[in-house]
């Protein structure tokens, strides 16, 4: 083969790989992109990086991730399995290789389902519906509690230990609709309507975690607008926390697991009812003896108010008065009665001494005519017989001449 | 005012046994501020604290009793439902 007038691009091995590297590495789209094969010759060595093939019918294409890309893996990869991966094409000049260094991997499918997610999160955003001005407030103490979930699944148990453990005095309507396939978005969408019937406090809307696949029913635009058309406000608890679902930002109030769903509705637990309860049993006991301490203290100043008021201290001092009244009165009239007495003794003595009596004892006689019992006062009265009275008796005289 | 006069009323008319625990509790709490709030007669207050009284005990033993009950709507009946033994 002739060599062309002019001269070829003399280039050393390293030279050309460089080469063909910048072109590669300046590629945007070899740079950010997503390839869709089946894995094989998976390969894990101690050092955490992971090696393996993609490939397709016609052909294949060397991957590896990088530890730190590999230890953020959401799910486990196996020899066969049909994915998408997510990378920027690189050239490994040692071996004179291209290679694609993948930061992401998804199931296969999982891409195109994650492109609706956003078109219709985009739609259904526009209309208004995951406005947080749409959100209700959840009640924190709920009579009645509504269940949208599988009748058989962990979810159910564990939501109704949530609630038997927080709030026991609450009710539960459940309306049991199977959660993936199919079938589920219209039976999802019948089982809220027919619990809004009843009228439920609040409605917990539930699935344990699976794939994204399994939990696609809770993005299916029916679904999504019963939850907003839900009357009672809805709290959505689907997957695990990691799990975002169209529902979720429809419901008024997203919880990361079921569990979690049951706890956010149940905001007033049985202990905290009963740590309630007993602040207003005391409340109601100090306040009684508070009123009845106040009534006895009312009443002992009364008392003191009565005691100062009393008429005791006037009947004490009016009781002084009767009796000094009273005695003045005694010895007013004791006075009078000694007077009285002496006057007495003075006309008793006078009498006494008017009492013909005394002057018979002193040797005078009264003597009384017999005849006609008139005293005889003079000589001439004398006549017949007279009697002749002296101080201890009488005796009869006769006057002869 | 008037509602504490609508409270007392109802403690009147309602035995403490026939009323649901958020009505007891709705009921407790205004007559807590019955008590605290106007200057009642004592007899009045007297009255209020054992109808307060009787309302915990009936709080407390609801609380006590308290079973969560679950139903099962199906269509739109509502029937018994049975939870698997785990």
């Amino acid at each position: 083969m002739q060599p062309t007038l002019f001269s070829s691009v003399h280039l050393t091995v390293s030279q050309l790989t460089f080469h063909i590297r910048k072109q590669l590495e300046n590629d945007p789209t070899l740079q950010d992109v997503w390839v869709e094969g089946e894995i094989s010759n998976l390969s894990r060595p101690a050092s955490g990086h992971i090696y393996f093939t993609l490939k397709d019918k016609n052909a294949s294409l060397k991957c590896m991730m990088w530890k730190p890309d590999a230890a953020k893996l959401r799910i486990a990869l196996q020899d066969g399995m049909a994915v998408e991966a997510h990378g920027r094409i690189t050239v490994y000049e040692p071996q004179g290789t291209y290679q694609l260094a993948v930061n992401l991997i998804q199931p296969k499918g999982e891409g195109a389902l994650y492109q609706e997610f956003l078109r219709l999160k985009a739609a259904l955003e526009a209309e208004g519906l995951f406005d947080p001005e749409r959100k209700r407030p959840i009640p924190e103490f709920p009579r009645v509690v509504g269940i949208v979930t599988s009748g058989t699944g962990a979810a159910l148990r564990d939501m109704l230990n949530t609630l038997r453990r927080r709030l026991p005095l609450t009710k539960v309507i459940l309306a049991p609709a199977p959660v993936q396939g199919v079938d589920a978005p219209p039976a999802l969408v019948k089982a809220l309507q027919s619990l809004n019937s009843q009228n439920p406090d609040v409605i917990l809307l539930a699935r344990g975690g699976g794939s994204i696949e399994d939990l696609w029913a809770f993005n299916d635009e029916r679904v999504v607008r019963a939850v907003a058309d839900s009357k009672a406000p809805i709290i959505c608890g689907v997957g695990h926390e990691t799990d975002f679902t169209l529902s979720d930002f429809a419901a008024d109030l997203r919880a990361p697991t079921p569990t979690a769903a049951a706890e956010l509705a149940t905001r007033i637990t049985l202990d905290d009812l009963y740590s309630q309860l007993n602040y207003q049993a005391a409340r109601i006991t100090d306040l009684i003896s508070g009123l009845l301490a106040e009534q006895k203290a009312l009443i002992s100043a009364f008392a003191s108010r009565m005691k100062y008021v009393s008429p005791e201290r006037r009947i004490q001092s009016d009781t002084q008065t009767l009796d000094e009244l009273s005695r003045r009165a005694y010895s007013a009239l004791t006075h009078r009665i000694q007077l009285q007495a002496r006057h007495v003794d003075g006309i008793s003595k006078r009498l006494q001494s008017l009492n013909p009596e005394g002057i018979l004892s002193r040797g005078y006689a009264i003597i009384t005519r017999k005849e006609d019992g008139k005293v005889v006062t003079q000589v001439s009265q004398a006549q017949g017989e007279m009697k002749v009275r002296v101080s201890d008796g009488e005796f009869e005289v006769r006057r002869e001449q | 005012m008037a509602k504490t006069s609508k409270t007392s009323k109802t403690s009147e008319t309602l035995e403490t046994s026939a009323l649901t625990y958020e009505q007891a509790m709705t009921e407790l709490e205004s007559l807590v501020e019955a008590l605290e709030g106007e200057q009642n007669p004592l007899e009045d207050s007297m009255k209020l604290f054992e109808r307060g009284q009787s309302l915990v005990m009936h709080c407390g033993a609801l609380l006590e009793a308290a079973q969560l009950k679950v139903q099962k709507l199906v269509g739109e009946t509502m029937t018994a439902f049975e939870e698997e033994s785990e």
